[in-house]
């Protein structure tokens, strides 16, 4: 059972991501957690000690703490999650900053979920 | 003596100015009439033995003279004096002809004579000095209608000269009018121009911010339709097993994000609607509005599209929409462009504010500033209220002034028409409505607070 942590101003993504990992998340296998902004993803992680989401997907373009911000503040406050990143902007300027701040993948919007899955699942296996 | 009269006449009538301007060729004449009475006088006084003869001849010469008076233009300035030296005349002749005829009786009454005579004196001075006195004062007269005459006629002159220049001053205005009223057309044109030019740049903002509003729902239309296909799959393979709760499950999942296709398809639809309505020229049409919506539309617009110009700006949008506020007539999309001006000002603000704290080189302060936008509706008594609050650089009272009005603008050259804010004003009071701003500034280093807020108020 992992907890992954999925973080986008759009309140939709929640009804997405539930439908596609209806099947994992019902075996047992996945747990999904949702926060519409920076803070509030951050919050969330504060307040289990120890964090249990391993992972994080983050949106880029939020309002308030972006995406970015909010990735080097969990990779200072909280090292061992993994983070990557979903945008709608696949351009190279971002795709850097988020390589640089230790991003493990860049995911482009409308998001592929069989390569997100492929990606789960390989977290899932890891465990 | 009748020689003395005429040396008189002569010299008179020489020296008097209308001979003189009108018959200029008679001033000879009258000096030989002069010279030869004063010989014929110096005759009769040398010469005893001719008294008679030319005692004659004077009274010859005196009558014709008095008759020229009457009847020649030439003598007619003797005319006054004719009756001033008639008697003397008439008396010498009388005299004279009674002492040739009855000498005696002439002896006899000498005395009488000699009275008449000095009386014919007396009156011809008399007459004399009075004719003078009125010749003097017609003379005066005279000049003075002359004076009058000339300033008549400079007058006159300076009238014409006065005509000529207002005729020229007419046509100079006149012309100058016509320019005027060409210019003004070209400002106009200009004015609308720049309107339609301002929208424009205003629309160029946006289309960054536009394609992402764009983009988010035509992403969840793709990733919804694909998940109804993955769930149609499942369907199928349900309906074989017979899985009732499963398949009930799934069609009111499939039912669900047909939904959510449908929300976010009118989403991206509205969005290019706005974007289309805001380019086209006004139509002047009031409709009604939800005003809540329009001023979350635009927000997130002017916030996209600021976002996607600079990947580093990033701003908290706090909303507080009055959901009483009900519906309004307004030119929704006139509202929504001063909507995004006072949105995009405040972005603006942030950002600099946001600038100046990272030059602080106070990370403590600079890290803790948060770069906020608040968008408020209310509904109240005479109408309702939007209110666009930032916690930007403020605005002293000098810029606070100013920045109503067309082309002003702090932001630099190339980065602001100036005329945002003041088509607003213009829009808003077309509404019959005003838009009010307070502003503070704090000083960044000490950590006080700075702040901008714009009120747009339409009256129902």
């Amino acid at each position: 059972m992992i907890k992954i942590l999925i973080v986008d101003d759009e309140r939709d993504v929640e009804l997405l991501f539930r439908q596609k990992f209806r099947k994992e998340v019902r075996s047992g296998l996945l747990e999904l957690a949702f926060a519409f902004s920076g803070d509030e993803a951050l919050k969330l992680l504060d307040s289990e000690h120890p964090p249990q989401v391993v992972y994080v997907f983050s949106d880029i373009n939020m309002p308030g703490m972006t995406g970015l911000e909010l990735l080097n503040k969990i990779k200072t406050q909280f090292p061992s999650i993994c983070v990557s990143m979903i945008s709608a902007y696949g351009d190279t300027e971002n795709y850097k900053k988020a390589m640089e701040s230790g991003a493990k993948e860049f995911f482009t919007k409308p998001i592929d979920f069989d390569s997100l899955r492929k990606e789960i699942s390989r977290i899932i296996s890891q465990e | 003596m009748d020689f003395i009269l005429l040396i008189i006449a002569f010299r008179f009538l020489q020296t008097h100015s209308q001979t003189k301007e009108l018959f200029p060729e008679w001033q000879g004449i009258f000096l030989k009439g002069l010279i030869a009475a004063g010989c014929f006088l110096a005759i009769q006084v040398i010469f005893d033995g001719t008294d008679i003869l030319m005692r004659w001849v004077a009274h010859t010469l005196n009558i014709y003279v008095v008759y020229a008076a009457y009847n020649r233009n030439v003598f007619s300035p003797l005319k006054p004096y004719v009756y001033a030296f008639l008697p003397v005349v008439l008396v010498y002749i009388v005299q004279d002809f009674t002492e040739l005829i009855a000498t005696d009786f002439y002896t006899s009454w000498e005395n009488w004579f000699e009275t008449a005579e000095l009386f014919a004196w007396i009156w011809l001075v008399a007459q004399f000095i009075i004719n003078r006195k009125q010749r003097k004062a017609l003379e005066f007269e005279r000049i003075k209608a002359v004076q009058k005459e000339i300033e008549f006629k400079n007058s006159q002159r300076l009238k014409d000269a006065l005509e000529v220049q207002v005729a020229e001053r007419t046509a100079e205005i006149t012309a100058q009018k016509e320019a005027l009223e060409k210019t003004l057309h070209e400002l106009k044109a200009t004015q609308s121009q720049l309107i339609q030019s301002e929208k424009m740049a205003s629309l160029g903002e946006l289309t960054a911010g536009i394609a992402h509003e764009i983009q988010n729902p035509l992403n969840f239309v793709t990733n919804f339709s694909e998940l109804n296909i993955e769930l149609l799959g499942e369907l199928k393979a349900e309906l074989e097993k017979g899985d009732l709760d499963e398949i009930k499950q799934i069609v009111s999942d499939i039912a669900g994000n047909e939904e959510k296709i449908i929300h976010h398809g009118k989403r991206a639809d509205a969005i290019v609607k706005g974007m289309l309505q805001h380019s086209r020229s006004s139509t002047g049409v009031k409709e009604t509005t939800d005003i809540n919506e329009l001023a979350d539309e635009y927000l997130r617009l002017s916030y996209h599209g600021l976002r996607a110009k600079d990947k580093s700006f990033n701003a908290s949008m706090e909303t507080d929409f009055d959901e009483t506020i009900g519906l309004v007539d307004v030119i929704s999309q006139e509202i929504g462009r001063v909507i995004l001006n006072l949105v995009n000002n405040a972005f603006y603000a942030v950002s600099e504010k946001k600038k100046q704290m990272n030059n602080l080189e106070d990370s403590e302060r600079s890290n803790n500033y948060k770069p906020t936008i608040w968008m408020k509706t209310r509904r109240i008594k005479e109408g309702i209220e939007i209110r666009v609050k930032d916690n930007g650089t403020g605005m002293p009272e000098s810029v606070k002034d100013k920045i109503f009005q067309p082309f002003f603008t702090t932001k630099p050259t190339g980065l602001g028409t100036g005329l945002g804010l003041s088509l607003s004003y213009d829009i808003v009071k077309a509404h019959g409505g005003k838009i009010t701003v307070a502003s503070q500034i704090g000083e960044a280093a000490k950590g006080e607070e700075s702040w901008t807020e714009f009120v747009i108020f339409i009256a129902d």
